[in-house]
């Protein structure tokens, strides 16, 4: 079955370099400092990337995050609380905007 | 749950060859042999044998998911006396200056404690790879106590710190037991700072992915398995899975075999060659023939032709210089930070 997003596409990610090698370069240098253990642990920052990639809903950052997370240690367990902080936080954005509906309300209502 | 070994499942991979022809028939971008080359490293040669590992049976009495060796409770190979006199005689007048036995659960050996007793009464430094679970059987709760006895060092798997990881590999129920026999081993001292019983512990990955960073996980595992359980242990090792025997089925059975082994070519590290295991190893089988690893023994690659074939035969003088076997399964050592018996052997490359 065809389909819009094919995991093997992420092997071609580096394609994006071809036209823009300098940004691909300084996005690849930026990218692999940020991943290097610093206050925080590579573990961590692979479950703050599999959340994130949740939030984002990146097919291939889940892919990618899910690996890296159980190659830096991390349990499924571990794993499914980081996604879940994601969709809490996700959930939350959409309820808080109530108080600008609220607000809103207010405003227009007698 | 029991689980099946490959040869009492009737599995093809039972067959070694069928193994080896597995794993050569992958498109890979290059074989181990160019990429030791590329490493300035062709052909792999031995140094001396620092490390005699005798591998003195397939019986064990668990039957895990991952295990190198096929091993298990229908397992019948069990080292004889004749080649255990050999291994013995061949430690006690070399300089060789460690022991490792492993198995199966190399406890289960009815001559176990006589190759322990004399091993350490020969001044040689000795390790029992255990399960764990072994210490849990009616008649060999005497172990924690007799190794420290001897201060044999021990080497313990333990896949994860949570119970459904290590239940996933190890069989149902193996995580509350090993639990209950590191608790032992700390009781009679191992683990334990000050004492001198080492008490390290093993960690493959539970699935078609690479090992984290040792010194990362050991931390981590440090803090958990001391909260959760109020256990201490020396050294955390993080071992790469070898694509061979039970673990090459459950990468065939899962879709994963082609990109594992595309992980593991991608990430070899050229740092790892000069510290692999193999080139100061003498791996001994149950039947006494000869290999460079444990691995090369599963998967019946023997010692290079010049070499002697049994230990009835060797010397380390003969042993040395031999160039090592290699097969695709070698890049499990070589990927990232690398993968011995005793861990990772370089910083990532």
């Amino acid at each position: 079955m065809d389909t819009y997003y094919h995991p093997k596409d992420l092997g071609h990610f580096a394609d994006m370099g071809k036209e823009a090698p300098e940004l691909w370069q300084k996005f690849l240098d930026w990218y692999t400092a940020v991943f290097k253990e610093g206050a925080l642990t590579e573990r961590e920052k692979a479950l703050i990337a599999l959340a994130v990639s949740h939030a984002v809903q990146c097919p291939y950052c889940i892919d990618a995050y899910s690996t890296s997370c159980l190659e830096k240690g991390s349990t499924p367990e571990q794993m499914t609380e980081a996604v879940h902080v994601a969709s809490a936080i996700r959930g939350g954005a959409s309820l808080v905007h109530g108080v600008q509906m609220r607000n809103h309300i207010a405003k227009v209502s007698m | 749950m029991a689980l099946l070994t490959l040869a009492n499942s009737k599995s093809p991979l039972a067959d070694t060859a069928t193994q080896r022809t597995t794993l050569d028939a992958l498109p890979l971008a290059l074989s181990f042999a160019q990429a030791t080359a590329h490493a300035g490293r062709a052909p792999l040669r031995a140094r001396a044998v620092e490390i005699l590992q005798v591998n003195v049976g397939k019986r064990c009495n668990q039957a895990c998911h991952h295990c190198h060796v096929d091993a298990g409770p229908d397992r019948t190979e069990v080292m004889p006396d004749a080649v255990v006199d050999a291994c013995l005689r061949f430690l006690e007048r070399s300089g060789v200056s460690t022991l490792d036995i492993t198995g199966g659960a190399p406890e289960l050996h009815p001559r176990f404690r006589e190759i322990v007793t004399r091993a350490r009464a020969a001044g040689r430094h000795v390790i029992d790879r255990c399960n764990l679970t072994i210490t849990q059987l009616p008649n060999y709760g005497y172990l924690p106590a007799f190794l420290a006895q001897h201060q044999v060092e021990v080497v313990a798997s333990l896949p994860s710190f949570a119970a459904r990881q290590t239940d996933a590999q190890r069989g149902e129920g193996v995580f509350d037991q090993s639990i209950a026999a590191l608790r032992q081993f700390n009781a009679v001292g191992y683990g334990v700072e000050g004492s001198g019983l080492l008490l390290n512990l093993v960690t493959n990955p539970v699935g078609a992915f690479l090992p984290a960073s040792q010194v990362a996980l050991e931390r981590d595992w440090k803090r958990e398995l001391t909260r959760r359980f109020g256990i201490s242990f020396n050294r955390l090792y993080t071992i790469t899975n070898m694509p061979i025997s039970r673990y090459l089925e459950f990468l065939v059975a899962s879709g994963n075999l082609q990109a594992y082994m595309d992980k593991l070519v991608t990430a070899f590290n050229p740092a790892t060659v000069d510290g692999l295991m193999c080139r100061t190893t003498l791996s001994v089988g149950w039947d006494g023939r000869l290999f460079d690893c444990d691995f090369n023994q599963m998967i019946e690659l023997g010692v290079a032709a010049s070499a002697p074939q049994t230990i009835v035969d060797a010397s380390v003088e003969a042993l040395a210089g031999r160039p090592i076997a290699v097969g695709r399964h070698c890049f499990g050592c070589t990927a990232g930070a690398g993968s011995s018996c005793g861990g990772t052997i370089a910083s990532p490359g």
